[in-house]
């Protein structure tokens, strides 16, 4: 799979930037995070959390052409790491959580979790939509805890389990709240708090930040990186903002527009935690930018070729 | 409380001009009857039991006919909405059977029941039945994918998934369709009352009608409304209205 050895790159790069590697790469910290960002080294032998096997997909237009939204993807998900997925807008990024989640079937390839294919969902992988559905019906509260009573656990753990899931994700005090109560970053942690609670091995979460104020997506990635960290379960993240994806991805995978496919693969070795701002992101960022942009183009060229017509 | 100020107001307004009218005697009192002898009659109604026995028949049978109706229109508003098939056949007959006035029924419902019970509540539940299932099936439709997705996704399925994420996201449009299989109901079974026997609310009304007792017909006329209203205003407006409410469909 490693088309490189991994002493290929030395260690003392400060910006740990190696394009189209998958390698067991170690996150280069300093010894000061340690403490809240401890060392993961993923032995060689590991099964991948989360394995994609020549995942692809097509469907019928509505003027009935086959388009082909995701040819042959392969990805390999360690455990316990945070993989981001970016691409630009219609390459089939969302889509392809949908197939992990297996809440839609894929035209042909396998989603192994453990080394086990995947047919339909399960609640050791959780998504986390863009559109969150929160059920409204259900008071804070209720939300974090449905999955638990769709697993048929007893109320005393329940209970339990709502109070130290919404504790970790602040809102203690607004479990009897109702969802139109809350404002936008509020709901994205009931959200967070509502897919932890199923003690998922592996979180999906599809553009989860990407209609929040830059302010609270700022606090939302100190959290979920925190929690993260805290609570150690695989997260495949996928966004459009290259920049987020760098601030909280071990792995950044780089998607192409129509059919997608994964053009390169990025491991970002910078030292936890990190911040948007910081130097070293957005230089990491902009490599990862200079290879999308063609995808952009693409994709902004199949949008204005469809005005034309019109 | 302002609101209602404005409508003690109104009415008081609106008696005035009545009371007026009927003083300036333009009309015979015996067409045109003055509000303190519709008040007459509706007392009378009461105190001899006749209005009480109309609201306690009337309301029975509006029961009876719209319970049926809700349980049927649910089993066929799902079915309708959860197969393409169905949809693409029965929904279309079931739009344009819709636009039959349900007093059309009464002929056929005579022929096929008599002059019977069974009569009125065919009417009845043929007024309703079709708005219930056509609101369930706009409701099931209308109601977000994303619920249903978000449901199975952490591990409801079945049973389960209908009775705590699908049946619970399609509430509001089902209690809309509840409200419009009332006031269908309502309307049809008045009408089914006036037609033929028995001494519901329709029967007062025709009674009125042929003893040429104006106050009697214009009492029973103000019962209907009262009474239609307080169901459709009251209960399934504060239903609808709190589930908004809840729902945040609503701006608070």
């Amino acid at each position: 799979m490693s088309t490189s050895p991994q002493n290929a790159y030395p260690s003392r790069v400060p910006v740990g930037l190696r394009t189209g590697v998958r390698a067991n790469v170690f996150h280069g910290k300093p010894a000061s995070s340690a403490a809240t960002f401890p060392e993961r080294p993923v032995a060689e032998a590991v099964v991948p959390k989360v394995a994609l096997d020549a995942i692809s997909l097509d469907y019928r237009t509505t003027s009935g052409e086959r388009l082909l939204a995701l040819d042959k993807i392969n990805l390999e998900v360690k455990p316990g790491e945070f993989l981001c997925i970016v691409g630009p807008s219609g390459c089939g990024k969302s889509t392809l959580l949908h197939l992990i989640a297996g809440l839609h079937p894929q035209t042909s390839g396998k989603v192994l979790v453990d080394g086990t294919p995947v047919n339909g969902p399960g609640t050791d992988r959780i998504l986390i939509f863009q559109e969150l559905g929160l059920f409204p019906w259900l008071t804070v509260g209720g939300n974090v805890e449905f999955g638990m009573k769709m697993k048929n656990i007893g109320k005393a753990e329940r209970e339990q389990k709502v109070q130290y899931y919404l504790r970790l994700v602040h809102l203690s005090k607004f479990r009897d709240s109702y969802i139109h109560q809350l404002s936008g970053g509020m709901r994205q942690r009931v959200a967070l708090a509502r897919a932890l609670a199923t003690e998922p091995d592996v979180l999906l979460m599809d553009e989860p930040f990407a209609a929040l104020d830059a302010q609270t997506r700022d606090l939302l990635h100190d959290e979920l990186e925190r929690i993260w960290a805290e609570t150690g379960r695989t997260i495949i993240f996928v966004t459009h903002n290259v920049r987020e994806a760098v601030r909280l991805g071990d792995r950044v995978a780089l998607l192409t527009f129509r059919p997608g496919r994964v053009k390169q693969d990025f491991s970002v070795n910078l030292p936890r935690p990190r911040h948007m701002e910081q130097p070293d992101v957005a230089r990491t960022s902009g490599d990862i930018l200079n290879c999308l942009r063609d995808e952009i183009n693409k994709s902004l060229e199949a949008e204005y070729a469809d005005e034309k017509v019109r | 409380m302002k609101k209602f100020a404005k409508q003690i107001i109104f009415y008081s307004a609106l008696i005035s001009v009545w009371a007026l009218l009927a003083k300036l005697r333009i009309w015979p009192p015996y067409l045109f009857p003055p509000p303190w002898g519709v008040g007459h009659a509706l007392w009378d109604g009461f105190a001899d039991h006749s209005f009480w026995i109309g609201i306690a028949v009337t309301m029975k049978r509006m029961l009876i006919g719209y319970s049926l109706s809700i349980v049927l229109g649910m089993i066929l508003g799902l079915a309708v909405s959860s197969n393409k098939f169905l949809e693409e056949t029965i929904g279309g007959l079931l739009v344009s059977l819709q636009s039959l006035p349900s007093i059309c029924w009464i002929p056929l419902a005579v022929l096929w029941f008599g002059l019977t019970e069974k009569a009125i509540l065919f009417v009845v539940l043929m007024g309703s039945l079709l708005s219930v299932t056509i609101a369930m099936e706009d409701g099931r439709k209308q109601m977000p994918k994303i619920y249903g997705m978000a449901g199975r996704n952490l591990g409801a399925s079945g049973f389960r998934l209908f009775w705590s994420v699908l049946l619970p996201a399609s509430l509001p449009f089902i209690v809309n369709g509840m409200k419009q299989g009332w006031a269908f109901a309502w309307r049809s079974l008045i009408q089914a009352e006036m037609i033929f026997l028995s001494l519901g609310l329709g029967q007062l009304l025709m009674m009125g009608r042929d003893l040429s007792d104006m106050s009697q017909v214009m009492a029973v006329m103000i019962l209907i409304i009262i009474l239609g209203y307080m169901v459709d205003g009251l209960i399934f407006r504060t239903m609808e209205r709190r589930l908004r409410e809840k729902y945040g469909l609503t701006p608070a």
